[in-house]
């Protein structure tokens, strides 16, 4: 008895029974577009389809990232201080030596800059709105909005890096990656996690495909890019010359022979792939369903605005995102960029205002009538959030903004959170004092609100126990309705 | 007294065990029931117990390391006059009584970790261990390998060269029984694809199968490893050890040029320049004596992490995590262990302190380098210290980089500050938590990671040469053992140790324990030859064997732990592409050179681009350039290539020991609709069409040319059927013909052909293409 071996192999055998135990209805539970009884590579993957651990109070996530940062300070986060001192200098008791980033380290002046707009108050709860929100002020009371979120990073890559994968740096899986890892997708046709990227005219950031990265998880739980433009998904549309029949028979012709070749090999594997070609041919018809924009009825455009017919606009994806939730989507990622405002700031924030507002309150209205709000958690925010100074030259009607860690703005809605506002920051708009929520809390809760204990969701990973809140992070059980 | 006195003895005994005994192997059949330290023991407590009971000194617990047997066996300091461990008698051991509890106040592990209770089986071990004297062994993969005896085995016909021994002990003792040898076809695919990755043609296919020399196998290795091909094929796991990348990653992502490190590469590989060669000269070679370029070239290994042009960041906070991305890349490719848990506190599970990771860290802190250069707009395609190559050297001694290009080409490199200098070298301060603002005022010197093997640094120095010489002293248990794991792993599709990049106290135990060390110790006593080490593996009957899977294996050992068959295994994504290009004769076999741009769907990168850089848009290349081997397609590492990471490639991110295998309609989608294999398909298509034979015999070739191997009655009268309902088809409707004639850039064959029965192949071919055995190791 060679013991290391009989240890691989009794791991081996035990894996390979539970697996076969669990059949097809472990399949189902986990991601559908794992290809399945044969291949799953890591013993967690048993674990994973036991999720949800209790039940879950959303079922679908759409998080609409806000990338570049806008400002909590001209958006909801209303100081009438600033106002009153603006021109005067960050006083050092309320800077508290925060470090800077090297776009305003050298300057001589950190001169507060009050918000050009102007504030009303909505919604039961008396929520501040900037009058660039027209239309999601009026969502006030369906928004949880949080004050006091804030993070470590203060440069876009790493800080864009944490609140989707829980790290700074490093290759670690993606929110959505973790949520399809877990739950997997509700529609056999379509990915548990999709991508949809949109840019305003606002200074940009870009995004990178390690946002929706898969890490160390298999790579069937990456983030499927959808594109705007005329194919949806890489590689979806056959060449003209291959009409759909034809198709057809070129896949059971391809079925056929592979299926003459397992008889000969026996390698499940090639079952596997069989199959893997069946679901192209599936997705191929449901996802071009699903991205059409065609067909949408009047009342769905006028509440979206005419922009959610031009594929690829901010407005266009959120209605997509609605659609593809609808139809069994787990997690659709939105990036919209074009907030990074160091300079130009009030012309900039109108016009990305402008993208956004109409659309993501449209969202929250769309998914409310279809009863779908309840059980489809939606979230909108930045990296982090933007000083109270001002960065560059400040006149009465203009300035910009740096990057501000300690405390900035993001809202939710549906999904079960609490509908309000949440915590408080100082009058200066600088620091928090009351109720923070570090970003490892803000990935506990919505991994709560799935039904997912996030100490326990962990993946095993080169000797270590990984999960999306590192090791730390605690529901903030507040934010929960 | 009397207690102490004998657990003094057991101590001494117990200490004489830990030092001498260490990492035995058992011999043929015993039937010893021994509880194992390594086997069963370790693995519960590494995973239960250390992260709160292990080396990480400012997490332990209540002054309790059970780690090394000095401690576990003292007396507890929160309870006097007990103890966790007493070796000989589980009765008197609290561990026992703790992890047998259900209360809560006494339980282990305690319920706040979230870490499951012990099994009964896991209990009843460590009872039996303690009871057998509690006898702790170093970890297996820290103690230098030895050559074991071979094992006898019944079947001596079978074994071919030593690995078979050790492959087929295992194979008896399970009892299963060895796979036949694999028909020749199979055997000149699967070599083809091992050695050069791609497949034969046609006419080495006929010359190798009617080859009646009965050494036509070693003869078809030899040629094999003597193709240029052959340092590309191997270059493609190196390079996702090293991480390389054709863009500096952060978001505006411009263009970089550490091209000619990748050609260095390749070229080495060729020359089978040695392991030991290859690896000092990558950690060192600037500081080498009389350092040539080529020397200086090799080192561009250590600066092929990302690098930002954010505008507005912290310089030191930057440069400090390239050289926590060095520490982790030598750690992890060169000696297999993960060692940046160490780079905030004491690791948890192996015996890597925070010091120790400081000590490795400050070698690579001596290097010239900044955090930052400047923004996007004042991008350089390298960063200092750079290497300049100019056309001369190029047409001279570095004659491997390969530009049409006639300007200077800078390349990222290692350089320290010198005595001498204006600057002076930097000291290394252990960084509290990690932080690059956090430094302690504990100064380290530059010291190799002791646990493993002790750094004399009056021997080594105190610089990467240094480093360089420790990681290929022989003694060094763990670079050989790396290594040479990680080609089994490209060959098989799994290390002898699974987690190839952890042979850590969390990584999985060897397989083949013996197997591996002797392949260690054979590799160092031919002085790191890596094509000797290849030939040696292809040439065993363990690699040989037939990949069919019979029912008993498909149940009993599914994953095949025993390895009695060949595995099958779905070509790397770059592999993928080589393959359908060289089979539609498109292959482009230029050797080297800058990055190129093939096929890619619109928008990858204008969708997530910031809008500033050179990469902001896609600029295809045109002409023999798109039909380069993938290994050399442009990876920009915030929008990868599509079609590499649809199959498994490593997003280069970070350094990475593994890639996954998966099976999903987006591969599906892929190999139908990605233009690269519907031009492949068509430009086969229309040269077969070309030939005087008959459709049968042209689809006869067309298969054999793609699959590697004559098709069964059954696959050639489906092809020729559909093929022949095709021609038809086309022939009444021409235009659609020309329609599928037109994908893809290529030229037409400047001689007549009949397009219906051109495109007619050319979809027979496509299905040919999209078969699950044509990207699948034979």
């Amino acid at each position: 008895m060679n013991e290391f071996l009989e240890h691989g192999l009794n791991q081996n055998r035990r894996k390979f029974l539970s697996k076969m135990s669990l059949g097809l209805g472990g399949l189902a539970l986990g991601s559908l577009m794992a290809p399945g009884l044969f291949n799953a590579s890591n013993e967690d993957e048993l674990f994973a389809n036991v999720l949800p651990h209790f039940a879950p109070k959303a079922k679908r996530i759409i998080y609409l990232f806000q990338n570049g940062a806008p400002s909590q300070l001209d958006l909801f986060d209303y100081k009438p201080l600033l106002q009153k001192m603006h021109g005067e200098e960050l006083p050092a008791s309320i800077r508290k030596g925060q470090r800077l980033t090297g776009m305003t380290a050298n300057q001589a002046k950190f001169p507060l800059a009050g918000t050009k707009f102007n504030f009303s108050q909505h919604g039961s709860n008396g929520a501040w709105f900037s009058e660039t929100l027209p239309h999601l002020a009026k969502m006030a009371d369906d928004m949880c909005i949080v004050k006091t979120i804030y993070t470590e990073a203060i440069n876009h890559d790493p800080a864009l890096t944490f609140f989707q994968t829980g790290s700074q740096v490093g290759n670690r899986p993606s929110m959505g990656s973790w949520i399809s890892y877990g739950l997997g997708s509700e529609n056999k046709n379509l990915p548990a996690f999709c991508v949809l990227l949109s840019k305003g005219k606002g200074n940009g950031q870009g995004v990178y495909s390690k946002l929706w990265n898969n890490g160390f998880l298999d790579s069937i739980h990456q983030g499927v890019q959808f594109s705007s433009g005329e194919e949806p998904v890489k590689y979806l549309t056959d060449p003209e010359f291959i009409k759909r029949g034809d198709k057809r028979e070129i896949l059971d012709e391809i079925a056929a022979l592979n299926q003459e070749s397992y008889k000969e090999i026996g390698d499940p594997e090639i079952v596997t792939k069989i199959q893997q070609y069946e679901l192209s041919y599936r997705m191929q018809m449901a996802v071009p369903e699903i991205t059409s924009l065609q067909n949408e009825p009047e009342s769905i455009v006028k509440m979206y605005g005419p922009e959610c017919l031009v594929p690829g606009t901010y407005a266009a994806n959120c209605l997509l995102a609605r659609k593809l939730s609808e139809n069994g989507v787990r997690f659709v990622q939105l990036y919209h960029q074009g907030w990074d405002t160091h300079g130009n700031l009030p012309k900039e924030i109108e016009g990305q205002c402008k993208d956004i507002d109409q659309s993501s309150a449209a969202l929250i209205q769309d998914l409310k009538q279809r009863g779908l709000l309840d059980e489809t958690l939606v979230i909108w925010g930045g990296e982090f959030g933007r000083t109270n100074y001002c960065q560059g030259a400040l006149s009465k009607d203009n300035y910009g903004r740096d990057h501000h860690p300690k405390c900035f703005t993001i809202w939710m809605a549906g999904g079960g959170v609490k509908p309000g506002v949440h915590g408080e920051t100082d009058e200066f708009g600088y620091n928090i004092n009351s109720l923070p929520v570090h970003v490892h809390d803000f990935h506990a809760t919505i991994m709560h609100l799935m039904g997912v204990k996030h100490e326990e969701f962990t993946y095993k990973h080169l000797g270590r126990r990984y999960r999306l809140t590192d090791v730390a992070g605690k529901v903030i059980n507040d934010l929960i309705s | 007294m009397k207690r102490y006195t004998l657990l003094g003895v057991i101590l001494i005994i117990t200490g004489l065990v830990y030092g001498v005994v260490a990492y035995t192997y058992k011999t043929k059949k015993t039937t010893s029931i021994a509880v194992s330290y390594n086997r069963d023991i370790r693995p519960i407590l590494s995973d239960k117990c250390f992260s709160c009971h292990g080396p990480d000194a400012n997490k332990v617990k209540a002054g309790l390391r059970l780690d090394i047997p000095s401690r576990a066996f003292a007396e507890l300091e929160k309870n006097k006059g007990h103890y966790a461990i007493v070796p000989g008698f589980p009765e008197k051991s609290d561990l026992i009584t703790r992890i047998e509890s259900n209360d809560p106040a006494i339980m282990m592990p305690l319920p706040e970790s979230h870490l499951t209770k012990l099994s009964k089986e896991e209990i009843a071990l460590f009872k039996k261990w303690i009871q057998e004297g509690a006898k702790y062994e170093k970890h297996w993969a820290f103690v230098a390998p030895v050559k074991a005896v071979l094992p006898e085995i019944d079947h001596t016909k079978w074994v071919r060269n030593e690995i078979d021994n050790f492959i087929l002990e295992k194979m008896e003792e399970k009892g299963f029984d060895p796979n036949e040898e694999a028909p020749r076809d199979a055997l000149i695919k699967r070599a083809y694809a091992d050695i050069i990755g791609l497949p034969p043609s046609y006419e080495a296919l006929n010359k190798w199968r009617n080859n009646t020399d009965e050494n036509w196998y070693a003869k078809m290795l030899d040629q094999l490893l003597q193709q240029p091909a052959y340092g590309e094929k191997m270059a493609i796991q190196w390079l996702d050890l090293a991480r390389y990348s054709d863009s500096y990653g952060f978001q505006d992502d411009e263009i970089r040029s550490q091209w000619p490190w990748r050609d260095w590469v390749i070229n080495s590989f060729n020359k089978n320049m040695h392991y030991d060669e290859f690896i000092t000269n990558q950690i060192a070679g600037d500081l080498l004596p009389n350092a040539t370029k080529g020397n200086i070239l090799a080192t561009a290994f250590f600066r092929n992490h990302k690098y930002t042009e954010e505008g507005g960041i912290i310089e030191e906070e930057y440069r400090v995590s390239y050289n926590i991305d060095k520490t982790r890349t030598y750690g992890k490719a060169v000696l297999g262990v993960t060692i940046e848990c160490a780079q905030c506190h004491d690791h948890k599970y192996d015996p890597f302190s925070n010091k120790d990771y400081y000590q490795l860290y400050a070698f690579f802190n001596e290097s010239k380098e900044k955090g930052f250069e400047g923004d996007v707009l004042q991008s350089t395609k390298a960063k200092n210290p750079k290497l300049y190559i100019s056309k001369e050297e190029r047409s001279s001694f570095l004659n491997f980089v390969n530009t049409v290009d006639t300007g200077i080409i800078e390349v990222s490199v290692m350089g320290d500050w010198k005595a001498g200098d204006t600057a002076k070298p930097r000291p290394t301060y252990i960084l509290s938590r990690g932080s690059y603002d956090a430094p302690t005022n504990i100064l380290v010197k530059p010291t190799a990671l002791e646990s493993i093997m002790p750094y004399d640094s009056a021997k080594y120095g105190s610089n990467r040469l240094g480093l360089a010489k420790w990681t290929t002293n022989k003694k060094n248990p763990l670079t050989a053992r790396v290594f040479v794991n990680f080609i089994w792993q490209d060959l098989f599709g799994r290390g002898l140790v699974k987690t190839s990049g952890d042979f850590g106290l969390q990584g999985e135990l060897p397989s083949h324990p013996e197997l591996l060390d002797w392949l260690a110790v054979d590799f160092m006593e031919h002085n790191w030859d890596i094509k000797y080490l290849v030939k040696k593996i292809l040439s065993s009957n363990t690699y040989k064997q037939s990949n069919l899977i019979s029912k008993k294996q498909l149940e009993q050992d599914p994953e095949n732990f025993t390895y009695s068959r060949s595995p099958r295994l779905r070509f790397k994504a770059e592999i993928v592409r080589d393959y359908i290009l060289s089979t539609s004769g498109l292959l482009n076999t230029t050797i080297g050179g800058p990055s190129v741009k093939p096929y890619q769907p619109k928008g990858v990168w204008e969708s997530s681009t910031s809008g500033r850089g050179s990469l902001a848009s896609y600029t295809q290349d045109h002409g023999s350039d798109i039909y380069r081997r993938g290994l050399y397609t442009f990876i920009k590492l915030t929008a990868p290539p599509p079609s590499m990471m649809i199959f498994d490639a490593s997003n280069r991110d970070q350094c990475e020991a593994t890639r996954s295998s998966t099976n999903t309609p987006l591969q599906a989608l892929t190999m139908l609709n990605d233009p690269t294999i519907l031009e492949a398909a068509r430009v086969l298509g229309e040269n077969t069409s070309l030939s005087k034979k008959s459709l049968d015999e042209k689809i006869e070739q067309a298969f054999e040319t793609i699959v590697i191997r004559k098709p069964t009655k059954f696959e050639r009268e489906k092809l020729i059927a559909y093929c022949e309902k095709q021609v038809a088809i086309f022939n009444s409707k021409p235009a659609i013909a020309n329609a599928a004639l037109k994908v893809g850039e290529f030229e037409h064959p400047k001689q007549k052909y009949n397009s219906s029965e051109a495109a007619a192949l050319m979809k027979t071919i496509l299905i040919m293409y999209n078969l699950e055995e044509t990207i699948t190791k034979s």
